[in-house]
């Protein structure tokens, strides 16, 4: 008998003493179907598109990233340059995509792309990851991003510094819409890491006062970016 | 009679519940989880519904355990992944042990996983000749001081910031400071070149996804990401219960465990990771390993009473908001999994006449009970541990008493002489009350005994009715 079966057999011995199942979440007190999900119980996000980009400004606020919200890609490329000049960077690490194409050669700087599969130890010593993201969570401040939409899995969090841009449209209310749209973008076929990001690294290891960049990024940088009218 | 556990915790904690310093520590920790805790569970809209939805799903999970363990092994393999199922803690360690020859690695890094801990795998990789590194900060720190975690969630919250830097000045050569910031940063760079060369990065998990074959990790450094995304190989060790049915599932319960685990909304990175670089990706380990531990868990899988215990996340409220474990501290109980669901589980896992006491070690107030996001009805198994020890077999003298007892309730005569008698002998114990000739000092030593009443109810009834 193979290792598995072994263990689920242990498994079908143990469970054949039923025990009762608990009562229902969504029931009410007399037994009837509430039909209320997930969605109920969490935090409340508003539903009107204004409410819910301002409760992800604040999350971010609350999270201590630093977000912004551009229109039109030239104000794109103009905060980017801003953030170069005010932090000194020198290389910077990225992935191929439409709108990363476009902006990253304007900086003027060297830049590594994963797709050329640079040594770990040069993205090491990039002063910045910039990557794009699959949505973003108003609810938590998330961004939700993949090994596919981001280029791989070092890019976002080995640099110090992580920027990740995300259209507008790409706003989601809250984290059961985020799983629904894993599900319809990726349906069966799954990229090999799937991350949910809220905040720069930190830790609380030391008598629990907040450190910033214990080991990922010390900042994160989120650019929300508008379509021009 | 007592087993050599039971001893070691009795001296730990009547040393530790003397310890003020630490006890004003832990308190003072505590504080600060607590106030962000209530605010992040205020915030849902309706925290009831979200524990009872929690309980259900993984009331479904472990009572379909084979069911879902097969599809998630089965998703995962589709893949690309290696699935190893360890029946005992040395089949686990020798899958990793022949992984690391095989693989000719030298350098092993790990995130945190406390299964690694329950199997001891640090001490038999080190014995074999790895160097093994534990990059989660408060992990690294206890590995310095080769020491067990104080704490599922916070390991090191026993230490302040001085002996850390004692710490990290004698081990690492770095200069004293109590700058939090500095000491992290120390550690930041010290484990940013361990990651690069690091052959096999070990990780554990803290759901396993069903539905899509992936294993979830809730994290706030960003060290289980780097641990599962540089080194060659990955390799997460899982105990069976870890189990969920759907990856939407997640959407619950990742808030609910930040929240009552670290008073966020979400931890900083929560990673779902289902497979080796897949093509087309653009790095990523070439082999992901998942090792599915069971290691008596099926037996508490068996307990049909106590089987909700393998419902836990590893969350920690229970430790936190426990007057035992904030008094004895985590290291106290000896064991793996510490505070209330530790006294529950441990002995299931490593016996039960040698784990009996912890579950003595209760004032039963329902603290854990209450905390707990997916409803484990931990005091309840305590008590049911404890009838179960007297089933085992109670000690003689416990026996002799309890059947001079039983003698005098069911003898109301010989019961009033006996009161009588016992008002004489308090008022002669009382000169020798907790001094070292007290014969119930054990008792008497940190508690007073109430005093015999003067008047007994049925001498008062009597003289009523006169
Ligand atoms: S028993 Fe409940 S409260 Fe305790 S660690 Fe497990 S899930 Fe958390």
């Amino acid at each position: 008998m193979s290792r598995r079966d072994e263990i689920l057999g242990r498994i079908r011995e143990g469970l054949r003493l039923r025990v009762h199942e608990p009562k229902r979440a969504a029931t009410s007190s007399d037994g009837v179907r509430t039909g209320l999900t997930t969605r109920e119980w969490l935090p409340a996000v508003p539903n009107d598109p204004e409410g819910i980009v301002e409760t992800f400004a604040r999350n971010c606020v609350e999270l201590r990233t630093q977000y912004y919200r551009v229109t039109g890609l030239p104000e794109l490329s103009g905060k980017l340059f801003e953030l170069k000049d005010s932090e000194g960077w020198k290389l910077i690490a990225s992935h191929r995509d439409p709108i990363l194409d476009s902006i990253l050669p304007s900086l003027g700087l060297p830049f590594l792309l994963a797709e050329d599969r640079p040594a770990t130890a040069d993205v090491e010593r990039a002063d910045v990851g910039i990557t794009r993201c699959d949505a973003l969570i108003a609810q938590t401040g998330s961004i939700l991003l993949t090994a596919r939409s981001a280029g791989g899995r070092a890019l976002s969090v080995l640099p110090p510094h992580h920027v990740a841009i995300a259209r507008e449209s790409q706003l989601l209310p809250d984290l059961p819409a985020a799983f629904e749209l894993l599900n319809k973008t990726y349906g069966d076929a799954y990229p090999s890491l799937i991350t949910l990001i809220t905040g720069p690294s930190r830790t609380g290891d030391i008598e629990r006062i907040l450190v910033l960049g214990a080991h990922g990024p010390r900042t994160l940088t989120i650019i929300l970016l508008r379509d021009p009218r | 009679m007592s087993s050599i556990f039971e001893s070691q915790f009795r001296a730990s904690a009547t040393k530790l519940t003397a310890d003020l310093r630490h006890r004003s520590l832990i308190r003072k920790a505590l504080k600060g989880y607590e106030k962000s805790r209530d605010e992040k569970k205020a915030r849902f809209q309706d925290w009831e519904a979200a524990r009872q939805a929690a309980a259900e799903t993984k009331w479904e999970a472990i009572n379909h355990l084979d069911k879902y363990l097969s599809e998630f092994a089965d998703n995962l393999a589709r893949r690309g992944t290696k699935v190893f199922w360890a029946s005992t803690a040395e089949e686990a360690r020798n899958y990793i042990l022949n992984l690391a020859r095989e693989k000719q690695a030298k350098t092993i890094i790990k995130s945190k996983t406390m299964t690694s801990e329950e199997i001891h795998l640090n001490e038999v990789l080190a014995k074999a000749g790895y160097e093994v590194v534990e990059s989660d900060l408060g992990e690294f720190i206890v590995q310095l001081r080769d020491e067990a975690p104080y704490h599922l969630v916070f390991p090191a919250m026993h230490l302040t910031r001085n002996e850390i830097s004692h710490l990290f000045h004698e081990k690492l050569g770095s200069p004293e400071t109590d700058n939090p910031e500095e000491l992290t940063m120390t550690v930041r760079r010290d484990m940013r070149i361990r990651y690069c060369k690091a052959d096999i990065g070990i990780s554990g998990a803290n759901f396993a996804v069903a539905e899509t074959g992936m294993i979830a990790i809730t994290e706030n450094e960003g060290n289980a990401r780097l641990t599962t995304s540089l080194p060659k190989i990955h390799v997460a060790l899982l105990g069976i219960e870890k189990v969920l049915p759907k990856l939407s599932d997640l959407a619950l319960f990742l808030p609910m465990l930040a929240t009552v685990g670290t008073g966020q909304q979400l931890t900083c990175y929560n990673s779902m990771i289902g497979g080796p670089r897949q093509p087309g990706e653009t790095d990523g380990p070439e082999e992901f390993h998942v090792i599915l531990l069971d290691n008596r868990r099926t037996h508490l899988l068996a307990d049909a009473e106590q089987r909700d215990a393998l419902h836990c996340i590893r969350c920690g409220a229970c430790l936190n908001v426990c007057p035992i474990f904030r008094n004895v501290g985590g290291q106290t109980y000896g064991t793996t999994y510490q505070g209330p669901i530790g006294s529950v589980i441990t002995p299931h896992l490593r016996g039960l006449r040698d784990w009996k006491h912890l579950s003595f070690a209760s004032s039963l107030c329902g603290a854990c009970t209450e905390a707990c996001p997916v409803k484990i009805d931990l005091h309840h198994h305590l008590l049911q541990n404890r009838r179960n020890a007297v089933v085992l077999g109670t000690g003689k003298l416990d026996r002799i008493a309890f059947r001079g007892f039983a003698f005098l309730v069911n003898h109301p005569g010989v019961f009033g002489v006996a009161v009588k008698a016992g008002r004489l002998v308090q008022r002669l114990h009382r000169l020798i009350a907790s001094s070292k000739i007290d014969p119930l000092r054990a008792w008497t030593a940190s508690r007073e005994a109430p005093v015999i009443a003067k008047e007994s109810f049925r001498q008062y009834w009597k003289s009523r009715h006169k």
